[in-house]
């Protein structure tokens, strides 16, 4: 089984159906590129992959565990608590950013790491209490696992925000940074969480045709043998030269997959080898 | 005189205070939870709620007053408030109602973005709202809040009208014993007052200013 499977995903919105039946996995460490036109379901795919959306039909397997399964979900509502389980299984970097405009760079990306520290020491307490801990020994115990837990969390954020550049900006404010190092700061916020699959959503499009180089760097630079990413994109180059494979969506359904060798350089569908051609890959 | 005078208005001014504190307090909590009812996916809590949001913005507050504190014991024959509880009760409900529109129309312009970048991060609802939401509404809604704030202060002087002794009231007195000034002398504690909130919300919207929304 691949490690990301994603199995017959529909999604309507009232009369319109954004999503036919979309299946693809994915392997551990590829890099998956989702390209296509506007409007063709590419970013709601990626939203439901990230449980933004419930899709009305199909399921979705990670690692061989049932993470979503739109029959199933129908039926019952899950819980808050497994709902924020599933989610911490990807990373989400946004068009817009979404940054929290009152955190620093350094806030932003420690935000829900903290969240998560702080519900950890939680269940540490309950878990010493259970062993018939009590008082004083409880209260050290405890403060040493917190102690840590932080240090590690600041040391990680730390050599994120370094890794995506940005280390004399540790105190400033998103309405300080340019577009570029806003993507650049979600970008960390995403992988301080360390999540089985990072995802994009047009990471670039909203940013002025210079800054986008900074950012698409980066992301370039996070492939290593055993991240996993899915990266919806207008950038045909960048695609081409960081993607391990490619699906070409439209009108809600894939209408080429494969390799990237085989999408770019022997692509068969009729409207792939028409959006290549607009959007510049002419070495078709 | 003038002293015996200013001493009056003081005491007043103490009930006009104790009648703005309470509402304030009461309201910026109530209208909260008004706000989310008319949120709410329940479509009968946002009915009721609209409803109640438009009769209390529909009519006078000076009638919700009256009708506080004489309708209990013109139905039922009972004593159910001391002037000054009727006058809390009307003042919380009513200026509830006017800052849960406030509070909506605030968290209502904050970007779905916002909550979703919450929501894929593995925050809970609470969690979103309360570190990443609020502080974003507060600097928004400071504004119209001041506003409201400022007409609350001087709203207070509707309490007169059942009879509680504040700072118009007072005056009034005065006025009756056939001294005038008094009652123009009584702006000035008003105008103290605007005065030193206008100060605090400046200084509120100074320590907001670092970030934009």
């Amino acid at each position: 089984m691949a490690f990301l499977e994603v199995k017959n995903f529909e999604k309507s919105f009232g009369n319109n159906k954004v999503l036919k039946g979309v299946s693809f996995d994915l392997e551990k460490g590829q890099v998956l590129a989702i390209i296509g036109s506007s409007g063709g379901g590419k970013t709601t795919l990626l939203r439901c992959i990230n449980f933004l959306e419930t899709p009305d039909a199909g399921s979705m397997h990670l690692n061989g565990e049932l993470l979503i399964d739109a029959e199933a979900e129908k039926r019952t509502r899950k819980t808050e608590s497994e709902q924020r389980k599933r989610r911490l299984h990807f990373g989400l970097v946004f068009q817009q950013f979404n940054l929290f405009p009152q955190y620093s760079v350094l806030g932003n990306v420690l935000l829900a790491r903290r969240l998560l520290d702080a519900q950890s020491v939680k269940d540490k307490k309950r878990e010493l209490k259970s062993a018939g801990i009590r008082g004083k020994e409880l209260k050290s115990e405890l403060s040493v696992f917190a102690a840590e837990a932080e240090k590690r969390a600041n040391a990680d954020a730390l050599s994120i925000i370094e890794r995506v550049g940005l280390s004399d900006k540790l105190n400033a404010y998103p309405c300080e940074l340019s577009g570029g190092q806003c993507q650049r700061v979600a970008i960390a916020r995403a992988l301080a969480l360390t999540p089985d699959i990072l995802c994009f959503d047009e990471p670039t499009s909203a940013l002025d045709p210079e800054l986008t180089g900074e950012v698409l760097r980066v992301i370039r630079g996070l492939k290593s043998g055993d991240r996993t990413m899915i990266v919806v994109t207008h950038e045909m180059e960048f695609a081409h030269s960081v993607a391990d494979k490619v699906i070409f969506i439209a009108d809600g359904v894939i209408e080429e997959q494969g390799t990237t060798e085989d999408v770019f350089g022997a692509t068969r569908s009729e409207k792939a080898k028409a959006f290549l051609g607009s959007h510049g890959k002419t070495d078709i | 005189m003038f002293w015996q005078v200013t001493l009056s208005l003081l005491e007043g001014f103490g009930t006009t205070c104790l009648i703005f504190i309470v509402t304030l307090a009461a309201s910026l909590v109530l209208g909260l939870l008004i706000a989310f009812g008319t949120m709410s996916r329940y479509k009968w809590l946002r009915a009721i709620l609209k409803t109640l949001i438009w009769i209390i913005r529909g009519t006078p507050l000076m009638l919700q007053v009256m009708v506080i504190f004489y309708v209990p014991g013109l139905l039922f024959h009972v004593n159910l408030f001391t002037r000054l509880t009727a006058v809390f009760v009307a003042f919380i409900i009513n200026y509830s109602c006017y800052f849960s529109e406030i509070y909506r129309g605030g968290i209502q312009s904050i970007s779905r973005g916002q909550y979703e970048a919450g929501q894929v991060l593995g925050m809970t609802r609470a969690q979103i709202f309360f570190r990443v939401v609020l502080v974003q509404v507060i600097k928004r809604i400071i504004p119209p809040m001041s506003n409201e704030v400022m007409t609350l202060v001087k709203d207070t002087s509707l309490a007169r009208v059942i009879l509680v002794e504040e700072i118009i009231k007072n005056a009034e007195d005065f006025v009756m014993r056939g001294l005038v000034w008094p009652l123009f002398y009584s702006a000035v504690f008003y105008l103290v007052f605007v005065g030193i909130l206008t100060l605090a919300f400046r200084f509120v919207e100074k320590r907001l200013a670092y970030f934009k929304v």
